[in-house]
């Protein structure tokens, strides 16, 4: 089928894989108790509002036990009373314990049905409850948050996480509700039905206790040891098929076999301990109870000969002996499922603790026709408290109306400021205003009808063209939708498409290229009619003429409109009224662009250079 | 994720497990000794019951204890095989089914590995990855669970009935008679069940889109204040998911009812026959304790057929799934007589008429190119976009094979050379620049494992990524990419470039790698390529003007035929369309400042 490879020992993992400051692995003590204690207020209030279901729903699951444990004894009954009884011609003890049986038996069936639905709703909204606080939280934190956090890491807050505490509240749970109440129940019953047997069997627990310990450490460890070994097998894969144009025409195939043949290995590996865990717990479990059940017999029938235990009893105890080893086998899946659960719980945790960054004012002040006069009043920023400086202390004002391009080399601050203009970030000092009011002070939506951005990362959502046009003003009709996009010069090939505006973009835009996503986000932010626009490398994905295109499209655009500009490409530039030359987060030049390529600083250099590269 | 696959029926079921026979037969005999212990522990499990009636109506019913000690040896001895024999199957049954998982997943990863592009292009990276991962781990819970107990659940359900029949016909006709339709309930059940969780896992499928959008986009969002209204959308989401988990626990909740409470009347009806039956003297104790605790055992093999058979279904799913990527044709392989580059090539590279359509496409995308790449030369392509440019650079390294006509290096058919010589001889770099999880070294050898330190770090210096590469943490030990240090666009596409010409390849292929970069970096590299590219045959793909003089010539790619070709300077003066793609505002230019 293909050239066979022959896979040499598996590589060691950090030689490829090389060094990476991972997260802290190893917890203090002081801060895995923090950790539990918020994980333990998260849950608390999750339950809260279903504390009388919770506790209806306990009542249950003991009831369920109960009339599950009561058999038993009702078979022991009709053998120790009940028989004699019908034997003299008296019925009635033995109808009474069979109908008793029965009735245990449907009551079991019925009240378990009532438990699993009961407990399987307040899952589901102590899931929905989660879900929406998550994704609700997400959207309020701040993009700084974002930014350190990466997509990833909030993408399987709200879907892997999530899917181990359902996996906890859908079997874990019941299954640890089930094996307690059982344990708890058979023993006290065996103890009340013959003492000196009851405690016999209870001597069993104690290498069991023994063993369950040992096996809920070792589980866990597996556990950890099977996720890890999938999870390196998963990103893998994912780079190997996202990359594959890479690894093909870098003839990476035999490489990249001999790293899979490693991490298939460990996983193998990882596997097998697991199974091997649960070999051994079970195994155990099982012996200790055939063990007890050989010494119930022995002991047991001998007693009964003597005349000091009745048949009935020995015969409950042979059936209880069974009912109380089989719960314990669930353990072994509640304690994978209660690991999982609590280290994403967590993790959850410490995301809904995370306060907004930017918040909402307390006491806003309303923009009612925004004019688009910025000013940056001595601003310092910096993105977190132990980061350097990277603005220290612009003071600017543009006037409503004004075009203006920030230019200068790469982490100058251009971003900084035009993202601290849309309020993506707060200043560490100083305050940008809007119209003389402090951005601070105004509503997240009205700042964001003021101010609109496009950035060089176009995403598109799932949903038509229009759909993501419309983005930018909910509500806006079809023509308006399509004057927007005319505007921008996107209309052409957005006609071209099968369906016009109403094709579907596919997942994050795939149907269309980067600069024809780039022309949707453009129509997206002229369609918000903003009072500011905020441009940040936004034409550095569009080709030669779309970008000209496109440019001749701002000159009319940009009239009557307040414009911040970042662009490396000079000729983006040259549209603007006003040039910022920006250095180490000054201000280093400032005038109208013919000033300044007649000028001898920065900016005429560079427009030298540029003129160079197209003669 | 979750493509359609049809639920097979059982000769279909039958027929796709069957695939797995390569892989299960190395292994067969631990699997059947598996088996053999399973059985070996249920059987014990089913005469404990007995011998415990032994003891009931023997020693104990007639005060007679000399045959006591016999039996609890027996009673201790089969407990102690019982116990051993369920560590035993799982001891037995892990290695196998393991290294089933993990054959079957290499030779998927093989087999992806070599299967052209123009797969990759259609098949999302999650649906195979899904193949790779969740299929296969059904398929080994499969072969290490269902099929064996299966087998042996269906044995002891028969040899329990008999037992039952022996003990007391009439107790083990009322365990038959409760037992049927639990068989026939749960079946049905889980059937029903298999649907409803296919349309949790698709709404999940869904939720999971708008969080991934929600999270990735959160910039779009910020900006124009739309998160309320995914939060609105998400919500509607997640409240028809909670309604659909609500009717799967339903379903859940009535079939446990059902496997509860059916055995149970079971065996109320058999307490009051036997005891009625002891009462007349036709069944002794023991046999009623007996019955009832073999019908209890009886209850897991009784109840599990209907999900164990759900599971098969479920395995020829995930069987179906995993052959329809092992069954796509490796279409682009090594030719059966391969022809060796001349050792005294120059790297010429030559495309004579060459055609190429995309598979279903109604039209050919280049139609018909003819270039000449001399020894050394650079020719820059400049096309508007979706001419086809990216095409044509990925039919060099044989990425895609051409649809008519044909490419050469140094006068031989790329298709006449073996990929490994073509793609050493060829390095290309992509617009989008492609980093693994890996450390910096890995990352820039990844064309030449061979490569020696000072190898990298020439390449790295010709690349300008020496300086920053020497300022990260662990310098080249420091692990980069998605699951590493997260480096900028231009650092990304450095390295790229490193990787490129690390392997010395005679012919390089970039597919405008200095897009992403700002103008100093830019200018950087295009300074350390030029040294680079003497003596090396290049074909550059170039948007911007700047980019294009590295080229010594240019060709113009229009509609799949290249239309002119000749320097950047002529061209800009004689040819209009070349003058649109590439001029920019320098007629709006303020021209007394141009002196």
């Amino acid at each position: 089928m293909t050239t066979d490879i022959q896979p040499t020992a598996p590589i060691a993992e950090e030689e490829w894989r090389g060094v990476a400051a991972e997260d802290l692995d190893e917890l203090t003590v002081a801060i895995g108790l923090k950790l539990q204690a918020r994980s333990r207020r998260l849950l608390g209030s999750l339950l809260r509002p279903h504390r009388r279901a919770v506790a209806l729903s306990l009542l249950l699951v003991l009831g369920e036990n109960a009339a599950g444990l009561l058999g038993p004894v009702l078979i022991a009954a009709a053998l120790d009373s009940g028989v004699p009884d019908a034997v003299h011609g008296r019925p009635g003890v033995l109808i009474a314990c069979v109908a008793g049986y029965l009735t245990c038996g449907v009551s079991t069936a019925v009240l378990r049905f009532g438990f699993l639905r009961l407990s399987g709703r307040i899952g589901q909204d102590i899931m929905l409850d989660l879900r929406r606080r998550i994704f609700g939280h997400a959207q309020v934190l701040s993009l700084s948050f974002h930014e350190s956090y990466t997509s990833g890491k909030i993408v399987s807050r709200l879907t892997s996480d999530l899917d181990s505490i359902d996996a906890l509240l859908d079997e874990g749970l019941d299954g640890l509700l089930s094996a307690g109440f059982t344990v708890v129940g058979v023993g006290i019953m065996m103890i009340w039905l013959d003492w000196p047997l009851g405690l016999l069997v209870m001597v069993g627990f104690v290498p069991l206790v023994w063993v369950t310990r040992w096996f809920y450490k070792s589980s866990q460890d597996a556990y950890r040891g099977t996720r890890g070994a999938i999870a390196k097998i998963i990103v893998h894969f994912v780079e190997t098929m996202n990359g594959m144009r890479a690894v093909q025409a870098f003839r990476r195939e035999p490489r990249n076999e001999q790293i899979m043949d490693g991490l298939n290995g460990s996983f193998q590996e990882a596997n097998r301990v697991a199974l091997s865990v649960v070999a051994r717990f079970t195994s155990s479990v099982r012996l200790v109870g055939n063990v007890s059940l050989a010494l119930v017999l022995g002991i047991g029938a001998v007693r009964v000969a003597d005349g000091g235990l009745q048949i009935g009893v020995l015969a409950a105890f042979t059936l209880y002996l069974r009912r109380f080893y089989d719960p314990l086998d669930d353990l072994a899946m509640f304690a994978n499922a209660y690991t999982a659960a609590s280290a994403a719980l967590e993790k959850i945790s410490g995301v809904l603790e995370e306060t907004p960054g930017v918040p909402d004012p307390v006491d806003p002040v309303p923009l009612a026709h925004p004019r688009g006069e910025i000013r940056f009043a001595d601003v310092e920023f910096r993105y977190s408290p132990d980061t350097p400086v990277v603005l220290p202390g612009l003071d600017l004002r543009i006037p409503g109306g004004q075009t203006v391009a920030l230019v200068g080399p790469t982490g100058a601050g251009k971003s900084t400021v035009a993202k601290l203009v849309a309020r993506f970030y707060d200043p560490s000092a100083g305050a940008v205003e809007l119209d003389g009011v402090d951005v601070r002070r105004v509503t997240d939506l009205e700042l964001r009808q003021a101010v609109a951005m496009v950035t060089q990362e176009n995403f598109l959502f799932s949903g038509s063209v229009a759909d993501n046009i419309a983005l930018g003003r909910p509500g806006a009709s079809r023509s308006e939708i399509e004057a927007a996009a005319t505007a921008v010069g996107a209309d052409t090939f957005i006609n071209a498409l099968p369906e016009g505006y109403d094709t579907d973009v596919r997942k994050r835009g795939g149907r269309l290229s980067a600069g024809q996503r780039q022309l949707v986000a453009f129509a997206r932010a002229l369609l918000a009619d903003p009072a500011v626009l905020v441009l940040d490398e936004a034409t550095s994905s569009l080709d030669v003429p779309t970008e000209r295109a496109v440019q001749e499209a701002l000159e009319t655009v940009l009239t009557d409109r307040t414009a911040l500009i970042i662009a490396h490409r000079l000729s983006t530039v040259l549209i603007a009224d006003r040039v910022l030359v920006i250095d180490d987060g000054r201000v280093v030049e400032d005038g109208s662009p013919e000033e300044l390529v007649a000028g001898e600083g920065r900016f005429a250099d560079l427009h030298q250079a540029w003129l160079e590269s197209l003669a | 994720m979750t493509d359609d696959v049809p639920i097979p029926n059982h000769t279909t079921t039958l027929r796709v497990l069957f695939r797995l026979a390569p892989y299960v037969r190395p292994v067969r005999w631990q699997l059947l000794c598996s088996m053999s212990a399973t059985l070996l522990a249920m059987a014990c499990g089913l005469v404990i019951p007995l011998v415990t009636q032994r003891i009931l109506d023997g020693p104990v019913a007639t005060h007679n204890l000399r045959a006591l000690p016999l039996l609890i040896g027996i009673v201790l001895a089969l407990g102690i095989v019982e116990a051993l024999s369920f560590f035993v199957r799982r001891k037995l049954v892990a290695r196998p089914t393991t290294q089933i998982e993990a054959r079957m997943r290499a030779d998927l990863y093989r087999h992806l590995q070599r299967l052209p592009i123009s797969f990759h292009d259609q098949w999302q990276s999650g649906q195979l990855l899904s193949r790779a991962v969740s299929d296969l781990s059904t398929l080994r819970r499969f072969l290490a669970f269902a099929v064996i107990f299966l087998v042996v659940n269906t044995l002891t359900l028969i040899i329990g009935m008999v037992v039952l029949f022996l003990l007391a016909p009439l107790l083990g006709l009322i365990t038959l008679c409760a037992s049927l339709p639990l068989i026939a309930v749960s079946t049905l059940f889980e059937s029903r069940y298999k649907v409803v969780s296919r349309l949790a896992q698709d709404q999940e499928g869904d939720l999971a889109t708008t969080v991934e959008e929600s999270a990735l986009g959160i910039r779009v969002l910020k900006a124009f204040g739309r998160g309320p209204e995914l939060l609105r959308k998400f919500t509607v989401q997640a409240v028809e998911l909670r309604g659909t988990q609500l009717r799967k626990i339903h379903i859940l909740a009535f079939l446990w009812a059902v496997i509860i409470g059916l055995p149970e009347i079971g065996i109320g009806c058999q307490l009051l026959v036997g005891a009625l039956g002891i009462a007349h003297g036709t069944v002794s104790v023991g046999t009623l304790v007996a019955a009832v605790t073999v019908a209890t055992y009886l209850r897991w093999p009784t109840d599990s057929i209907g999900w164990l058979l759900a599971e098969t279904n479920q395995a020829a799913s995930a069987c179906e799934r995993y052959w329809e990527v092992r069954d796509s044709l490796v279409t682009i392989t090594d030719p059966e007589h391969p022809r060796p580059l001349p050792a005294d090539g120059t790297g010429h590279l030559r495309l004579e008429g060459v055609r190429f359509r995309y598979p279903g496409a109604a039209d050919d995308v280049l139609r018909g190119i003819d270039l000449d790449v001399r020894p050394g030369e650079t020719v820059a392509l400049v096309g508007a976009t979706g001419s086809g440019k990216t095409t044509l650079t990925s039919l060099v390294a044989r990425l895609a094979d051409v649809s008519g006509g044909r490419i050469t290096v140094d006068g031989v058919d790329v298709r006449d050379l073996t990929l490994a010589d073509l793609r050493t001889a060829v390095a290309t770099a992509f617009e989008e620049p492609v980093l693994f999880s890996a450390s910096v070294r890995e990352n820039v050898a990844l064309g030449a494992p061979d490569a020696t330190e000072a190898d990298v770090r020439s390449a790295l210096r010709v690349a300008k990524a020496d300086d920053f590469v020497e300022a990260l943490p662990w310098g080249l030990a420091t692990r980069i990419g998605e699951q590493g240090l997260s480096l900028s666009g231009g650092q990304r596409q450095r390295l790229a470039l490193a990787r490129a010409v690390v392997g010395r390849p005679a012919v390089l292929v970039l597919d405008d790698p200095l897009s992403a970069l700002d103008v100093h970096t830019e200018a950087e590299v295009e300074r350390a390529l030029r040294t680079v590219l003497h003596g090396v045959t290049a074909l550059v793909v170039a948007h911007r003007p700047s980019t294009v003089q590295l080229a010594d010539r240019v060709a113009l790619l229009v509609d799949g035929r290249i239309t002119a070709t000749g320097t950047h300077h002529d061209l800009l003066a004689d040819n209009p369309e070349y003058r649109h793609l590439l001029s920019t505002l320098d007629d709006r230019l303020p021209s007394e400042e141009l002196a």
